[in-house]
Protein backbone atom coordinates (compact mmCIF):
# COMPACT_ATOMS: atom_id res chain seq x y z
CA UNK A 1 0.00 0.00 0.00
CA UNK A 2 1.15 3.19 -0.94
CA UNK A 3 1.94 6.21 1.77
CA UNK A 4 -0.32 7.95 0.85
CA UNK A 5 -3.13 5.79 0.94
CA UNK A 6 -2.01 4.68 4.27
CA UNK A 7 -2.26 7.89 5.53
CA UNK A 8 -5.53 8.30 3.77
CA UNK A 9 -6.97 5.40 5.54
CA UNK A 10 -5.64 5.89 9.03
CA UNK A 11 -7.03 9.67 9.27
CA UNK A 12 -10.38 8.41 7.98
CA UNK A 13 -10.76 5.94 10.77
CA UNK A 14 -9.32 8.52 13.58
CA UNK A 15 -11.92 10.68 11.73
CA UNK A 16 -15.05 8.23 11.87
CA UNK A 17 -13.61 6.79 15.48
CA UNK A 18 -13.58 10.71 17.13
CA UNK A 19 -17.49 11.16 15.09
CA UNK A 20 -18.42 8.11 17.25
CA UNK A 21 -17.65 9.73 20.44
CA UNK A 22 -19.16 12.64 19.68
CA UNK A 23 -21.82 10.68 18.52
CA UNK A 24 -22.55 8.87 22.22
CA UNK A 25 -22.26 11.92 24.12
CA UNK A 26 -24.92 13.59 21.66
CA UNK A 27 -27.12 11.01 21.65
CA UNK A 28 -26.72 10.71 25.85
CA UNK A 29 -27.29 14.28 26.20
CA UNK A 30 -29.78 14.15 23.02
CA UNK A 31 -32.04 11.33 25.10
CA UNK A 32 -31.93 12.96 28.42
CA UNK A 33 -33.24 16.15 27.04
CA UNK A 34 -36.12 14.29 25.08
CA UNK A 35 -36.92 12.39 28.41
CA UNK A 36 -36.46 15.49 30.89
CA UNK A 37 -37.15 18.68 29.05
CA UNK A 38 -41.23 17.98 28.68
CA UNK A 39 -41.03 17.87 32.61
CA UNK A 40 -38.29 20.90 32.92
CA UNK A 41 -41.40 23.87 33.55
CA UNK A 42 -40.73 26.86 36.15
CA UNK A 43 -42.32 25.20 38.13
CA UNK A 44 -40.42 22.32 38.23
CA UNK A 45 -37.12 24.45 38.92
CA UNK A 46 -38.92 26.76 41.47
CA UNK A 47 -41.00 24.62 42.79
CA UNK A 48 -41.02 22.24 46.21
CA UNK A 49 -41.35 18.30 46.05
CA UNK A 50 -45.31 17.45 46.83
CA UNK A 51 -47.31 14.35 46.91
CA UNK A 52 -44.58 12.04 48.11
CA UNK A 53 -41.69 13.34 45.40
CA UNK A 54 -44.14 12.59 42.87
CA UNK A 55 -45.47 15.92 41.94
CA UNK A 56 -44.05 19.32 42.63
CA UNK A 57 -40.30 20.62 41.74
CA UNK A 58 -37.08 19.79 42.98
CA UNK A 59 -36.09 23.41 44.07
CA UNK A 60 -34.52 22.32 47.58
CA UNK A 61 -32.29 19.86 45.74
CA UNK A 62 -31.24 22.27 43.47
CA UNK A 63 -30.30 24.83 45.94
CA UNK A 64 -28.50 21.92 48.02
CA UNK A 65 -26.15 21.78 45.31
CA UNK A 66 -25.13 24.97 44.94
CA UNK A 67 -25.12 25.45 48.04
CA UNK A 68 -22.41 22.32 48.41
CA UNK A 69 -20.63 23.39 45.54
CA UNK A 70 -20.04 26.52 46.99
CA UNK A 71 -18.89 25.32 50.25
CA UNK A 72 -16.48 22.96 48.82
CA UNK A 73 -14.75 24.87 46.59
CA UNK A 74 -14.80 27.79 48.97
CA UNK A 75 -12.85 25.36 51.18
CA UNK A 76 -10.83 23.61 48.37
CA UNK A 77 -9.51 26.21 46.42
CA UNK A 78 -7.88 28.08 48.32
CA UNK A 79 -6.14 25.08 50.27
CA UNK A 80 -5.63 23.29 46.76
CA UNK A 81 -4.26 26.54 45.54
CA UNK A 82 -1.62 26.90 48.15
CA UNK A 83 -0.65 23.56 48.00
CA UNK A 84 0.18 23.22 44.49
CA UNK A 85 1.82 26.47 44.57
CA UNK A 86 3.99 25.16 47.24
CA UNK A 87 4.64 21.64 45.26
CA UNK A 88 5.56 22.95 42.26
CA UNK A 89 7.93 26.47 43.26
CA UNK A 90 8.52 25.99 47.22
CA UNK A 91 9.19 22.55 47.90
CA UNK A 92 12.78 21.16 47.46
CA UNK A 93 13.20 18.75 44.60
CA UNK A 94 13.66 15.41 47.52
CA UNK A 95 11.74 12.16 48.07
CA UNK A 96 9.23 13.93 50.20
CA UNK A 97 8.23 16.13 47.32
CA UNK A 98 8.13 13.00 45.23
CA UNK A 99 5.83 11.35 48.46
CA UNK A 100 3.56 14.14 48.38
CA UNK A 101 2.89 14.02 44.51
CA UNK A 102 2.36 9.84 44.58
CA UNK A 103 -0.30 10.71 47.72
CA UNK A 104 -1.84 13.20 45.86
CA UNK A 105 -2.08 11.33 42.88
CA UNK A 106 -3.39 7.89 44.79
CA UNK A 107 -5.94 10.54 46.35
CA UNK A 108 -7.63 11.68 43.16
CA UNK A 109 -7.93 7.68 42.19
CA UNK A 110 -9.87 6.73 45.22
CA UNK A 111 -13.57 5.47 45.13
CA UNK A 112 -15.74 8.63 46.33
CA UNK A 113 -17.06 6.67 48.52
CA UNK A 114 -14.28 5.87 50.51
CA UNK A 115 -14.40 9.88 50.90
CA UNK A 116 -17.84 10.07 51.82
CA UNK A 117 -17.38 6.91 54.93
CA UNK A 118 -14.20 9.07 55.71
CA UNK A 119 -16.02 12.39 56.09
CA UNK A 120 -19.14 10.60 58.21
CA UNK A 121 -16.39 9.32 60.85
CA UNK A 122 -14.80 12.25 60.91
CA UNK A 123 -16.88 15.39 60.37
CA UNK A 124 -20.06 14.24 60.96
CA UNK A 125 -19.16 11.47 64.32
CA UNK A 126 -15.77 12.97 65.34
CA UNK A 127 -16.33 16.57 64.94
CA UNK A 128 -20.02 16.71 66.11
CA UNK A 129 -20.79 18.63 62.65
CA UNK A 130 -24.24 16.40 62.31
CA UNK A 131 -25.56 15.63 58.58
CA UNK A 132 -24.71 19.38 57.60
CA UNK A 133 -23.89 21.17 54.49
CA UNK A 134 -20.87 22.11 56.89
CA UNK A 135 -20.02 18.03 56.57
CA UNK A 136 -20.41 17.46 53.06
CA UNK A 137 -18.77 20.77 51.73
CA UNK A 138 -15.71 19.10 53.64
CA UNK A 139 -15.73 15.59 52.83
CA UNK A 140 -16.61 17.01 49.19
CA UNK A 141 -13.65 19.35 49.21
CA UNK A 142 -11.65 16.65 50.30
CA UNK A 143 -12.48 14.95 47.47
CA UNK A 144 -11.20 17.25 44.84
CA UNK A 145 -8.33 18.40 46.68
CA UNK A 146 -5.76 16.53 44.65
CA UNK A 147 -7.20 17.72 41.62
CA UNK A 148 -6.90 21.12 41.63
CA UNK A 149 -3.34 20.66 43.78
CA UNK A 150 -2.61 18.84 40.35
CA UNK A 151 -3.68 21.05 38.21
CA UNK A 152 -2.29 24.30 39.89
CA UNK A 153 1.10 22.02 40.16
CA UNK A 154 1.03 21.00 36.05
CA UNK A 155 -0.27 24.67 35.25
CA UNK A 156 3.03 25.91 37.21
CA UNK A 157 5.28 23.84 35.90
CA UNK A 158 4.30 24.35 32.31
CA UNK A 159 5.39 28.39 32.22
CA UNK A 160 8.06 28.78 29.93
CA UNK A 161 11.30 28.49 32.41
CA UNK A 162 12.64 31.52 30.95
CA UNK A 163 9.76 33.18 32.36
CA UNK A 164 10.94 31.95 35.72
CA UNK A 165 14.55 32.25 35.49
CA UNK A 166 13.90 36.11 34.03
CA UNK A 167 12.12 36.71 37.12
CA UNK A 168 14.83 35.35 39.48
CA UNK A 169 17.73 37.35 37.38
CA UNK A 170 16.43 40.43 38.62
CA UNK A 171 16.33 39.66 42.36
CA UNK A 172 12.53 38.28 42.77
CA UNK A 173 11.79 36.53 45.68
CA UNK A 174 10.19 32.99 45.28
CA UNK A 175 7.05 34.53 46.30
CA UNK A 176 7.06 37.26 44.19
CA UNK A 177 7.79 35.55 40.77
CA UNK A 178 4.87 33.16 41.65
CA UNK A 179 2.76 35.93 42.03
CA UNK A 180 3.79 38.35 39.21
CA UNK A 181 5.53 36.16 37.03
CA UNK A 182 3.90 32.47 36.76
CA UNK A 183 0.43 32.99 38.32
CA UNK A 184 -1.26 35.41 35.52
CA UNK A 185 0.38 32.91 33.22
CA UNK A 186 -1.08 29.87 34.53
CA UNK A 187 -4.40 31.09 36.01
CA UNK A 188 -6.36 30.03 32.96
CA UNK A 189 -5.04 26.31 33.22
CA UNK A 190 -5.91 26.09 37.05
CA UNK A 191 -9.38 27.71 36.17
CA UNK A 192 -9.88 24.80 34.28
CA UNK A 193 -8.80 22.63 36.62
CA UNK A 194 -11.52 24.03 38.98
CA UNK A 195 -14.06 23.65 36.35
CA UNK A 196 -13.76 20.20 35.82
CA UNK A 197 -13.54 20.15 39.99
CA UNK A 198 -16.53 22.14 39.83
CA UNK A 199 -18.26 19.43 37.76
CA UNK A 200 -17.33 16.69 39.63
CA UNK A 201 -18.84 18.17 43.00
CA UNK A 202 -21.93 18.82 41.42
CA UNK A 203 -22.29 14.76 40.42
CA UNK A 204 -20.91 13.08 42.90
CA UNK A 205 -23.48 10.84 45.20
CA UNK A 206 -21.51 8.81 47.22
CA UNK A 207 -19.84 11.68 49.67
CA UNK A 208 -22.77 13.44 50.34
CA UNK A 209 -24.76 9.83 50.95
CA UNK A 210 -23.69 9.71 54.79
CA UNK A 211 -22.97 13.34 55.31
CA UNK A 212 -25.02 15.70 53.95
CA UNK A 213 -27.90 14.52 51.96
CA UNK A 214 -31.88 14.07 52.56
CA UNK A 215 -33.69 11.89 51.40
CA UNK A 216 -36.48 14.21 51.36
CA UNK A 217 -36.29 17.86 52.95
CA UNK A 218 -39.29 20.53 51.11
CA UNK A 219 -37.23 23.37 53.08
CA UNK A 220 -34.81 26.21 52.62
CA UNK A 221 -31.01 25.58 55.00
CA UNK A 222 -30.84 28.75 57.65
CA UNK A 223 -27.11 27.69 58.41
CA UNK A 224 -24.25 25.41 57.03
CA UNK A 225 -25.43 23.07 60.25
CA UNK A 226 -28.61 22.28 58.14
CA UNK A 227 -28.91 18.84 55.95
CA UNK A 228 -29.83 19.48 52.80
CA UNK A 229 -31.35 17.56 49.83
CA UNK A 230 -29.18 17.65 46.59
CA UNK A 231 -29.58 16.91 42.86
CA UNK A 232 -27.55 13.46 42.13
CA UNK A 233 -29.00 12.07 45.27
CA UNK A 234 -32.46 13.24 44.53
CA UNK A 235 -32.11 11.92 41.06
CA UNK A 236 -30.74 8.29 42.76
CA UNK A 237 -33.53 8.33 45.04
CA UNK A 238 -36.63 9.68 42.15
CA UNK A 239 -35.31 6.69 39.66
CA UNK A 240 -34.85 4.11 42.61
CA UNK A 241 -36.35 3.86 46.07
CA UNK A 242 -38.83 7.07 46.14
CA UNK A 243 -42.78 6.14 46.58
CA UNK A 244 -43.43 5.28 43.35
CA UNK A 245 -40.35 4.97 40.79
CA UNK A 246 -42.28 4.70 38.04
CA UNK A 247 -44.63 7.71 37.77
CA UNK A 248 -41.52 9.71 38.76
CA UNK A 249 -39.54 8.62 35.67
CA UNK A 250 -39.75 11.51 34.27
CA UNK A 251 -38.86 13.96 37.07
CA UNK A 252 -35.66 12.08 37.63
CA UNK A 253 -35.10 12.74 33.80
CA UNK A 254 -35.70 16.28 34.54
CA UNK A 255 -33.63 16.40 37.41
CA UNK A 256 -30.86 14.60 34.97
CA UNK A 257 -31.20 17.13 32.68
CA UNK A 258 -31.03 20.40 34.95
CA UNK A 259 -27.24 19.14 36.25
CA UNK A 260 -26.04 18.67 32.58
CA UNK A 261 -26.99 22.32 32.47
CA UNK A 262 -25.48 23.05 35.63
CA UNK A 263 -22.64 21.44 34.47
CA UNK A 264 -22.44 22.80 30.72
CA UNK A 265 -22.92 26.41 32.71
CA UNK A 266 -19.75 26.01 34.62
CA UNK A 267 -17.65 24.99 31.57
CA UNK A 268 -18.95 27.54 29.26
CA UNK A 269 -18.09 30.16 32.62
CA UNK A 270 -15.07 29.06 32.45
CA UNK A 271 -14.39 29.27 28.90
CA UNK A 272 -15.52 32.78 28.63
CA UNK A 273 -13.27 33.63 31.89
CA UNK A 274 -10.44 32.09 30.57
CA UNK A 275 -10.45 33.70 27.01
CA UNK A 276 -10.95 37.12 29.09
CA UNK A 277 -7.81 36.26 31.40
CA UNK A 278 -5.31 35.36 28.58
CA UNK A 279 -6.35 38.35 26.82
CA UNK A 280 -5.48 40.32 29.94
CA UNK A 281 -2.22 38.76 30.60
CA UNK A 282 -0.81 39.10 27.48
CA UNK A 283 -1.20 43.04 27.14
CA UNK A 284 -0.81 44.23 31.26
CA UNK B 1 40.66 45.79 43.52
CA UNK B 2 38.72 43.68 41.03
CA UNK B 3 35.03 43.74 40.59
CA UNK B 4 34.59 40.09 40.07
CA UNK B 5 36.84 37.11 41.04
CA UNK B 6 36.83 33.65 41.34
CA UNK B 7 39.47 31.46 43.51
CA UNK B 8 40.03 27.99 43.10
CA UNK B 9 36.31 27.19 42.12
CA UNK B 10 35.38 23.60 41.74
CA UNK B 11 31.44 23.04 40.63
CA UNK B 12 29.97 20.14 40.19
CA UNK B 13 26.74 18.89 38.92
CA UNK B 14 26.00 15.32 40.73
CA UNK B 15 29.26 13.70 39.69
CA UNK B 16 29.95 15.71 36.85
CA UNK B 17 33.39 18.21 37.53
CA UNK B 18 31.40 21.18 35.27
CA UNK B 19 34.50 23.77 36.30
CA UNK B 20 37.98 22.32 37.29
CA UNK B 21 40.14 24.72 39.75
CA UNK B 22 39.47 28.11 38.13
CA UNK B 23 40.85 31.44 39.59
CA UNK B 24 40.13 34.76 37.32
CA UNK B 25 39.76 38.61 38.32
CA UNK B 26 37.78 40.86 36.14
CA UNK B 27 38.53 44.84 36.11
CA UNK B 28 35.75 47.39 36.86
CA UNK B 29 34.21 49.39 33.49
CA UNK B 30 35.66 46.16 31.50
CA UNK B 31 34.42 43.69 28.87
CA UNK B 32 35.59 40.14 29.59
CA UNK B 33 34.53 37.79 26.84
CA UNK B 34 34.34 33.93 27.92
CA UNK B 35 34.99 31.69 24.98
CA UNK B 36 35.05 28.05 24.27
CA UNK B 37 33.75 25.55 22.74
CA UNK B 38 30.38 24.23 23.47
CA UNK B 39 29.62 22.48 26.82
CA UNK B 40 33.23 23.59 28.53
CA UNK B 41 31.72 25.61 31.49
CA UNK B 42 31.34 29.17 30.19
CA UNK B 43 27.55 29.30 31.03
CA UNK B 44 27.90 27.73 34.55
CA UNK B 45 30.58 29.92 35.23
CA UNK B 46 28.93 32.94 34.07
CA UNK B 47 26.02 31.78 36.40
CA UNK B 48 28.03 31.46 39.76
CA UNK B 49 28.33 35.67 39.51
CA UNK B 50 24.73 36.52 40.36
CA UNK B 51 23.89 32.33 41.53
CA UNK B 52 21.59 31.38 39.10
CA UNK B 53 23.19 27.79 39.11
CA UNK B 54 21.42 27.96 42.67
CA UNK B 55 18.57 26.82 41.03
CA UNK B 56 19.90 23.21 39.89
CA UNK B 57 19.83 21.10 43.39
CA UNK B 58 22.26 18.32 42.68
CA UNK B 59 24.89 21.52 42.42
CA UNK B 60 27.87 21.31 44.90
CA UNK B 61 30.57 24.13 45.24
CA UNK B 62 34.00 24.86 46.43
CA UNK B 63 35.81 27.82 45.95
CA UNK B 64 35.27 31.46 46.55
CA UNK B 65 33.42 34.18 44.31
CA UNK B 66 33.41 37.67 45.17
CA UNK B 67 31.73 40.20 43.89
CA UNK B 68 32.95 44.01 45.15
CA UNK B 69 35.18 41.75 47.48
CA UNK B 70 32.54 40.26 49.53
CA UNK B 71 31.83 36.69 49.24
CA UNK B 72 28.78 35.88 47.62
CA UNK B 73 28.26 32.20 49.21
CA UNK B 74 29.15 32.77 52.39
CA UNK B 75 25.89 31.76 54.57
CA UNK B 76 24.50 35.23 55.33
CA UNK B 77 25.04 36.05 52.08
CA UNK B 78 21.30 37.65 50.53
CA UNK B 79 20.90 36.19 46.92
CA UNK B 80 17.93 38.67 45.76
CA UNK B 81 20.59 41.76 46.70
CA UNK B 82 23.28 39.68 45.34
CA UNK B 83 21.08 39.69 41.58
CA UNK B 84 19.72 43.29 41.27
CA UNK B 85 23.59 44.30 41.75
CA UNK B 86 24.13 41.64 38.87
CA UNK B 87 22.00 41.68 36.38
CA UNK B 88 21.70 38.78 33.32
CA UNK B 89 20.21 38.81 29.79
CA UNK B 90 19.78 35.57 28.32
CA UNK B 91 20.30 33.87 25.32
CA UNK B 92 17.20 33.49 23.85
CA UNK B 93 14.94 37.04 24.41
CA UNK B 94 12.82 36.53 27.21
CA UNK B 95 10.32 39.10 27.72
CA UNK B 96 7.46 38.62 30.33
CA UNK B 97 4.15 38.71 28.76
CA UNK B 98 3.76 41.97 29.54
CA UNK B 99 3.08 45.51 28.00
CA UNK B 100 6.53 46.95 27.24
CA UNK B 101 6.57 49.00 30.32
CA UNK B 102 5.59 46.37 32.81
CA UNK B 103 8.57 44.39 31.33
CA UNK B 104 11.18 47.58 32.48
CA UNK B 105 9.22 48.40 35.53
CA UNK B 106 9.37 44.90 36.66
CA UNK B 107 12.31 45.04 38.53
CA UNK B 108 11.58 48.25 40.10
CA UNK B 109 8.13 46.72 41.56
CA UNK B 110 9.50 44.06 42.92
CA UNK B 111 11.58 46.26 45.02
CA UNK B 112 8.87 47.95 46.41
CA UNK B 113 9.02 51.36 44.33
CA UNK B 114 6.02 52.95 44.19
CA UNK B 115 6.90 56.06 42.76
CA UNK B 116 4.98 57.02 39.49
CA UNK B 117 7.46 59.48 38.24
CA UNK B 118 10.14 57.54 39.33
CA UNK B 119 9.20 54.40 37.35
CA UNK B 120 8.54 56.34 34.64
CA UNK B 121 11.95 58.06 34.74
CA UNK B 122 13.64 54.86 35.01
CA UNK B 123 11.82 53.14 32.33
CA UNK B 124 12.23 55.93 29.81
CA UNK B 125 16.42 56.16 30.62
CA UNK B 126 16.71 52.58 30.49
CA UNK B 127 15.16 51.98 27.38
CA UNK B 128 16.63 55.03 26.11
CA UNK B 129 20.63 53.11 27.76
CA UNK B 130 19.28 50.26 25.69
CA UNK B 131 18.63 51.92 22.59
CA UNK B 132 15.23 51.15 22.17
CA UNK B 133 13.55 53.72 23.12
CA UNK B 134 13.11 55.61 19.71
CA UNK B 135 11.65 52.36 18.21
CA UNK B 136 8.71 51.92 21.54
CA UNK B 137 8.71 55.47 22.81
CA UNK B 138 4.98 56.04 20.68
CA UNK B 139 3.27 53.08 22.96
CA UNK B 140 4.73 51.89 26.09
CA UNK B 141 1.71 49.67 26.48
CA UNK B 142 2.13 47.48 23.45
CA UNK B 143 2.51 43.92 24.29
CA UNK B 144 6.44 43.34 24.68
CA UNK B 145 5.47 39.89 22.18
CA UNK B 146 4.75 42.54 20.14
CA UNK B 147 8.54 43.17 19.05
CA UNK B 148 10.82 42.20 16.64
CA UNK B 149 13.49 39.17 18.43
CA UNK B 150 16.09 42.23 17.92
CA UNK B 151 13.96 44.42 20.09
CA UNK B 152 13.09 41.97 23.07
CA UNK B 153 16.27 41.67 23.42
CA UNK B 154 17.32 45.43 23.67
CA UNK B 155 13.78 45.48 25.90
CA UNK B 156 15.41 42.18 28.01
CA UNK B 157 18.69 44.61 28.54
CA UNK B 158 16.52 47.58 29.41
CA UNK B 159 14.70 45.38 32.26
CA UNK B 160 17.95 44.56 33.57
CA UNK B 161 19.38 48.02 33.89
CA UNK B 162 16.40 49.39 35.12
CA UNK B 163 17.03 48.13 38.40
CA UNK B 164 20.57 49.95 38.09
CA UNK B 165 23.18 46.85 38.61
CA UNK B 166 26.55 47.48 38.34
CA UNK B 167 27.55 43.89 36.82
CA UNK B 168 25.96 42.68 33.71
CA UNK B 169 26.33 39.14 32.57
CA UNK B 170 25.65 38.30 29.06
CA UNK B 171 25.00 34.05 28.15
CA UNK B 172 25.11 34.55 24.08
CA UNK B 173 22.98 37.75 23.19
CA UNK B 174 23.37 37.65 19.74
CA UNK B 175 23.35 34.11 18.71
CA UNK B 176 19.24 34.27 18.23
CA UNK B 177 19.62 37.70 16.58
CA UNK B 178 19.87 38.51 12.95
CA UNK B 179 23.40 40.40 11.92
CA UNK B 180 21.80 44.13 12.03
CA UNK B 181 20.21 43.44 15.61
CA UNK B 182 23.30 41.90 16.75
CA UNK B 183 25.55 44.67 15.84
CA UNK B 184 23.57 46.98 17.31
CA UNK B 185 23.78 45.31 21.04
CA UNK B 186 27.58 45.00 20.30
CA UNK B 187 27.72 48.36 19.75
CA UNK B 188 25.63 48.85 22.92
CA UNK B 189 28.27 46.55 25.46
CA UNK B 190 30.87 48.95 24.06
CA UNK B 191 28.54 51.70 25.13
CA UNK B 192 27.47 50.40 28.57
CA UNK B 193 31.22 49.89 29.88
CA UNK B 194 31.60 53.06 30.68
CA UNK B 195 29.02 52.10 33.66
CA UNK B 196 28.92 48.90 34.04
CA UNK B 197 30.97 45.30 34.37
CA UNK B 198 29.77 43.06 31.99
CA UNK B 199 31.01 39.07 31.55
CA UNK B 200 29.90 38.60 27.68
CA UNK B 201 29.92 34.49 26.66
CA UNK B 202 29.86 33.95 22.81
CA UNK B 203 30.62 31.29 19.80
CA UNK B 204 31.18 34.28 17.76
CA UNK B 205 35.12 34.72 17.65
CA UNK B 206 35.24 38.51 15.68
CA UNK B 207 32.31 39.07 18.14
CA UNK B 208 34.88 38.44 21.21
CA UNK B 209 38.01 40.47 19.26
CA UNK B 210 35.20 43.65 18.66
CA UNK B 211 34.00 44.08 21.96
CA UNK B 212 35.85 42.85 24.90
CA UNK B 213 39.13 44.31 26.79
CA UNK B 214 40.00 40.54 27.78
CA UNK B 215 38.93 37.16 27.03
CA UNK B 216 39.12 33.84 29.09
CA UNK B 217 39.16 30.73 26.99
CA UNK B 218 37.87 27.55 28.35
CA UNK B 219 38.31 23.90 27.58
CA UNK B 220 36.05 20.94 28.95
CA UNK B 221 35.86 22.85 32.78
CA UNK B 222 39.42 24.23 32.77
CA UNK B 223 40.28 27.85 32.07
CA UNK B 224 43.41 27.18 29.87
CA UNK B 225 44.22 31.04 29.16
CA UNK B 226 42.88 34.45 30.59
CA UNK B 227 44.30 37.68 29.35
CA UNK B 228 44.18 40.92 27.11
CA UNK B 229 41.93 40.09 24.12
CA UNK B 230 43.96 41.55 21.47
CA UNK B 231 47.05 39.06 22.56
CA UNK B 232 44.66 35.43 22.66
CA UNK B 233 43.81 36.40 19.42
CA UNK B 234 47.17 37.52 17.76
CA UNK B 235 49.66 35.44 19.54
CA UNK B 236 48.27 33.30 22.58
CA UNK B 237 50.34 31.07 24.84
CA UNK B 238 48.78 27.88 24.58
CA UNK B 239 48.60 26.00 21.03
CA UNK B 240 45.19 24.76 22.01
CA UNK B 241 43.74 28.59 22.76
CA UNK B 242 45.41 29.23 19.11
CA UNK B 243 43.21 26.50 17.12
CA UNK B 244 40.17 27.83 18.89
CA UNK B 245 40.19 31.17 18.13
CA UNK B 246 41.53 30.29 14.55
CA UNK B 247 38.68 28.33 13.74
CA UNK B 248 41.02 24.70 13.48
CA UNK B 249 38.45 23.02 16.20
CA UNK B 250 35.32 23.79 17.86
N1 LIG C 1 21.91 21.31 35.60
C1 LIG C 1 22.92 20.56 35.14
N2 LIG C 1 23.02 19.27 35.55
C2 LIG C 1 24.02 18.48 35.11
N3 LIG C 1 24.97 18.88 34.25
C3 LIG C 1 24.92 20.15 33.80
C4 LIG C 1 23.90 21.06 34.22
N4 LIG C 1 24.11 22.24 33.60
C5 LIG C 1 25.21 22.08 32.85
N5 LIG C 1 25.71 20.83 32.95
C6 LIG C 1 26.93 20.30 32.30
O1 LIG C 1 27.99 21.14 32.63
C7 LIG C 1 28.84 21.34 31.52
C8 LIG C 1 28.98 22.81 31.25
O2 LIG C 1 27.76 23.33 30.77
P1 LIG C 1 27.58 24.84 30.30
O3 LIG C 1 26.17 25.05 30.03
O4 LIG C 1 28.24 25.72 31.29
O5 LIG C 1 28.43 24.83 28.94
P2 LIG C 1 28.64 26.04 27.91
O6 LIG C 1 30.11 26.22 27.79
O7 LIG C 1 27.82 27.20 28.28
O8 LIG C 1 28.09 25.38 26.58
P3 LIG C 1 27.31 26.10 25.37
O9 LIG C 1 28.33 26.83 24.60
O10 LIG C 1 26.75 24.95 24.60
O11 LIG C 1 26.27 26.98 25.97
C9 LIG C 1 28.24 20.56 30.38
O12 LIG C 1 28.93 19.34 30.26
C10 LIG C 1 26.81 20.33 30.80
O13 LIG C 1 26.34 19.11 30.29
MG1 LIG D 1 26.07 28.15 27.45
Amino acid sequence: MSKKLMQAVMFTLFRLLSLMVVCILFSIVGFIAYRGLAVLRPQFITGLPENGMTEGGIFPAIVGTLCLMTGSLLIAFPVGLLSGIYVSEFAPDNRLKRFIQIMTNSLAGTPSIIFGLFGMALFVNQLGFGDSILAGSLTLAILVLPVIIRSTEESLNAVNPAIRQASYALGATRWQTVYRALLPLALPDILSGLLVSFSRVSGETAPILFTVAAYYLPRMPSSVYDQVMALPYHLYVLSTSGTDPEATRSMAYGTALLLILIVLFFNVLTVLVRRLLSKYVNIK
Amino acid sequence: MSKLEARDVNLFFGAHQALKNISLQMEKHTVTALIGPSGCGKSTFLRLFNRMNDLHNDMRLSGTILVDNKNIYQRSADVDALRKKVGMVFQKPNPFPKSIFENVAYGLRINGVRNKNYIEERVTRSLQQASLWDDVKDNLNRPALQLSYGQQQRLCIARALAVEPSVLLMDEPTSALDPASASTIEELIYELKIKYTIVVVTHNMQQAARVSDRTAFFYLGELVEYDETKIIFTHPTHQRTQNYVTGRFG
